[in-house]
């Protein structure tokens, strides 16, 4: 149901039934190794291109998603996923091995809540008992697109962030056991200018904090109301001017309450080729579905905001010199006491 | 960011360009340029001494010892490339391996192996100077300029 302007509340509050997470080698060295369901040791997954392997880690979250829930694919009504490259392939193949009637969608690194949201809306709606929604990227696919070849010796920037090898996929029922979906914000476009690709994180925050303003608007709500508030993939440098905007605008968001997945997936000490963090589909959804929902199981977190940040640029787009435009999704999850 | 581009902003842009800008990480140019410096240098006497190598041993003399001295550098430059080391020193290295032969090597070898999983045809030979090419294109064209300018002057020189 509508609730403001751009916002919805789930009356019906659906339930992530299941949750599945993959991860790369990369991903394996983090903190938060713990909380993915299967890592993988080689880059390639056994396959024969970083395309493949980006389908591969798909097949395998949403195998393992279904699996957890005790349910069969056939009893799944829709897949709801995207990722990053072009035509967003490894979904849509994916989607193929599946057989689940599917809808492709394209956010960027937003699309983890993007997914989570319509899976929300449809469950709600009663336009579907049980649905897949689902996100991935592999770091030398994204590279090779959007960037250099993996092997290329070019110097990136501090700004610069990395692009997380891994999957996540949640399945959304209309009841059972886990945690329910009770509210999304959907993003409008948030243009500021930028336009360096390796300066991701200035380019989203703007998005980040119009959305969760919307939020807090549309809810009539403060950051009180959460337990913990995590932005997709903003790293270190888009989590520092998030912030402040927030606080310039005169909306509370303290530093204590709110992270971002890009900075919980890696050590940022140890790990430093990551520069100011990590990015990609995959960033908010393994981080979410993995060790967020974890830590919400345990108890130690009662009521999330995830706010994933997407991109909307293509590796053409910025060389004709355009800036970026840049979205955010915000999407609520609690514990049922 | 250039003035020319910074007036196509709006002012909200503009202002938040600004307030951006001071939350960012600078690139550390004088470390940079250290890394970069001692790396190429040291690129270029790995190349000084593979030169005194063929001059000592084969009947090469300093303008012809040129080229085989190249090729050993493309060749362990390309190795390097393979082996999953080079974007690894180019990180620090920056334009220390980026200017050099060597960082060209890496251009056509690092796009050769991204593009392999498309095919030999249009995958390694349609991609190979994808980042190379202009360099080839550039280099050309900027030889070519350069030996009109010679001509035409040894013409008005007469000489």
């Amino acid at each position: 149901m509508l609730q403001g302007h751009q916002s919805w509340v789930f009356a019906n509050r659906p339930v992530i039934r299941s949750v599945a997470t993959v991860g790369g080698p990369y991903e394996a060295q983090g903190p938060v190794a713990e909380d993915f369901d299967l890592l993988h040791g080689d880059l390639w997954l056994g396959q024969d291109s970083f395309e493949k392997a980006g389908k591969k880690m798909m097949e395998e979250a949403c195998e393992i998603a279904v699996q957890k829930a005790g349910l069969q694919k056939q009893d799944i009504q829709f897949f709801l996923a995207g990722d990053l490259l072009n035509q967003i392939t490894p979904s849509s193949f994916a989607a193929r091995t599946l057989a689940i009637p599917y809808l492709g969608l394209y956010g960027a690194c937003s699309t983890s809540m993007e997914s989570l949201a319509l899976a929300a809306l449809f469950v709600d709606s009663k336009s579907a008992q049980y649905v897949l929604a689902g996100t991935g990227s592999h770091n030398a696919a994204v590279e090779k697109q959007f960037r250099y070849p993996t092997e290329y010796g070019g110097q990136k920037p501090p700004t610069a962030q990395w692009t997380v090898t891994g999957a996540g996929v949640a399945l959304v029922a209309d009841k059972g056991e886990g945690p329910v979906i009770t509210r999304a914000t959907i993003g409008r476009i948030v243009d500021m200018g930028i336009s360096d690709p390796f300066n991701m994180g200035a380019a989203m925050a703007p998005a980040a904090a119009d959305t969760i303003t919307a939020h807090f608007r549309d809810f009539d709500v403060d950051h009180q109301e959460y337990d913990l508030i995590a932005t997709g993939d903003l790293g270190k440098v888009g989590y520092r001017i998030c912030a402040d905007l927030m606080q310039k605008h005169g909306v509370e968001l303290p530093e204590v309450k709110y992270t971002d997945c890009g900075l919980l997936i890696y050590d940022m000490e140890r790990q430093r080729d990551v520069l100011a963090g990590g990015s990609g589909c995959g960033c908010s959804a393994t981080v979410t579905y993995g060790h967020i929902l974890n830590r919400m199981k345990r108890g130690e977190l009662n009521k999330v905001l995830i706010v994933a940040t997407g991109a909307l640029l293509s590796p053409l787009s910025f060389q004709q010199k355009e800036s970026i435009p840049c979205i955010a999704h915000a999407v609520a999850i609690e514990n049922v006491q | 960011m250039s003035n020319k581009k910074k007036k196509k902003m709006t002012p909200v842009q503009q202002e938040y360009h600004d307030f951006s800008k001071v939350r960012e990480p600078k690139r550390p140019v004088l470390r940079n340029c250290l890394w970069a410096f001692f790396v190429g240098g040291f690129i270029c006497l790995v190349g000084q001494f593979i030169q005194d190598f063929f001059l000592w041993n084969f009947e090469f003399t300093e303008k012809t010892a040129g080229n085989p001295t190249v090729a050993v550098m493309v060749l362990l430059s390309t190795l390097l490339t393979g082996v999953g080391v080079y974007d690894h020193i180019a990180q620090h290295a920056g334009a220390g391996t980026a200017v050099p032969v060597t960082g060209f090597a890496n251009s056509v070898a690092s796009a050769a192996i991204e593009h392999r999983t498309e095919g030999y045809v249009l995958g390694v030979g349609g991609n190979m100077f994808k980042l190379a090419g202009s360099v080839i294109v550039f280099g050309t064209f900027a030889a070519f300029v350069v030996a009109l300018v010679r001509t035409t002057l040894a013409l008005l020189g007469g000489s």
